[in-house]
């Protein structure tokens, strides 16, 4: 594990490893836009008074968080790149599942922030004479972001760590698809668990910052709730 | 003014309307009572459609409402004070009373500031014009509530029990700030309460609700020294002791 030349290979190769980051980052920033776009409407859509919303978005959800990731980009690369539509790369193929599967979660997050805010508040809204879409815009969702943040900062860790699917669908070009060519590479296979712990670190790299300021967040929040619970008990 | 003709309002099986005709004149002071669960509240919200009625008509200043037309009409005609305040907590209490001025009404922001303050300064709290709701006690956000009321300047104000959350220490500040209101000729006041003095003191005319229907309504005089209906005379005797 600790000999210098299997180092050595790695470091010959960092390009490679570079090219990999880049390209997850990539596609997790894209599937992230994508997510965030599917997730706040379908989010919208699940919390409306009408029932055809509610039933489209709640199928949509349903059915991507029960059916693997894997399989949902499997079939998005061999059934639509494969069909020959142009310019659905491999690396376009990874957004566009991320963001779809992603979306699912996000929209989850974005119904329990907005069923947290008291029905008062839109009462008002509507007493004032806003409609439905400012009172949305301007009452509810602003008063969501504190509850809905944590959540969120877990959706864009997992989000990151997913592109690993991206490994059999499509693959070549993402971190994971990097480090295992790498791995099994020819010259470079001697130097297979260095390879993988390089992997590793990288994505540790970058999610643990993350995580962590997530869960820091969380606790500020609790914390907060505790007190003023607290300033309501002595009252 | 505001016109109710045949109102019945259902939550699944529960008839909580049976039927209501109802015509408030224009700067009467109504105030509504009835014991809990009598369907006054429900009564009060069907006025400016925070709930639908199951059928019959709602009319303010003759326009007939209805769920596309809440919006427009609630912005031009009335306002409302609740009993939980539901004043926007992500906002100071200066936004709280800007915001519809300026996106609904498209009053410049720096005179809907100065107008605002002046309503602040009216209920007694212009100090807190930059702090959050939160921080402050019941009495004081209620009072804050009403000032935003006005702040629309609209002609109709409602109020859903206004002081039915607050701590009995606070609930005379709230009614004095309603009591100053009343003497004001032009607005017009729907008040569902429990607050048996103010109503006394305020109402133009009483309206008794019990089990979805209006039993009886008269002037304070009539409907507190001889009430008619038996309904009426077991619930005063009950609270007032």
């Amino acid at each position: 594990m600790f000999e210098q030349e299997k180092w050595e290979i790695v470091w010959n190769h960092r390009q490679s490893f570079i090219d990999g980051t880049i390209s997850t980052v990539i596609m997790a920033l894209a599937g992230l836009a994508i997510a965030l776009v599917l997730g706040i409407i379908f989010g919208l859509m699940s919390t409306s008074q009408s029932k055809p919303p509610r039933i489209i978005s709640r199928i949509y959800v349903e059915f991507i968080q029960n059916t693997p990731l894997m399989l949902q980009a499997l079939f998005l690369f061999y059934s639509v790149a494969f069909s020959g539509v142009k310019g659905f790369t491999a690396l376009i193929c990874g957004i566009v599942a991320l963001g779809i599967y992603h979306g699912a979660y996000i929209s989850e997050v974005v119904r329990a922030g907005i069923t947290s805010v008291p029905k008062g508040q839109s009462e008002a809204a509507y007493s004032q004479g806003f409609s439905q879409i400012q009172t949305m815009f301007l009452i509810v969702l602003p008063q969501t972001i504190k509850v809905i943040l944590p959540p969120m900062v877990n959706q864009v860790v997992n989000l990151i760590k997913n592109t690993s699917c991206m490994f059999l669908a499509g693959g070549a070009v993402d971190l994971i698809s990097r480090t295992n060519a790498f791995a099994v590479g020819e010259g470079t296979a001697s130097a297979a668990g260095q390879g993988y712990i390089i992997g590793g670190v990288i994505f540790f790299v970058i999610c643990f910052p993350l995580s962590t300021l997530a869960s820091r967040w969380e606790n500020r929040l609790k914390n907060r709730d505790v007190s003023s619970n607290k300033k309501e008990g002595a009252k | 003014m505001i016109r109710l003709e045949d109102v019945h309002k259902s939550f699944g099986d529960l008839e909580v309307l049976k039927g209501v005709n109802l015509h408030v004149k224009e700067g009467e002071k109504v105030v509504i009572i009835g014991p809990s669960g009598s369907g006054k509240s429900t009564l009060i919200r069907c006025m400016n459609y925070l709930e639908e009625p199951t059928s019959g008509k709602v009319y303010i200043h003759n326009h007939l409402m209805s769920r596309s037309r809440r919006a427009f009409i609630n912005k031009i005609h009335s306002s409302m004070v609740f009993q939980q305040f539901n004043l926007y907590p992500h906002m100071t209490v200066l936004d709280n009373l800007t915001l519809a001025p300026v996106k609904l009404k498209k009053i410049p922001r720096k005179e809907a500031e100065q107008t605002a303050m002046g309503y602040l300064k009216r209920v007694g709290l212009e100090e807190k014009a930059h702090v959050y709701p939160t921080t402050l006690s019941g009495g004081q956000q209620q009072r804050i509530a009403i000032a935003r009321a006005l702040t629309m300047q609209n002609r109709i104000i409602f109020f859903d029990e206004p002081t039915s959350a607050l701590d009995p220490e606070m609930v005379q500040e709230v009614l004095d700030v309603m009591i100053e209101l009343s003497h004001e000729k032009n607005f017009t006041m729907v008040v569902v309460t429990h607050e048996m003095g103010f109503a006394r003191e305020v109402a133009d005319r009483v309206v008794f609700v019990d089990g979805g229907n209006i039993l009886e309504e008269g002037t304070p005089e009539h409907f507190f020294t001889n009430p008619q209906n038996e309904r009426t005379k077991a619930f005063l005797s009950k609270i007032i002791r």
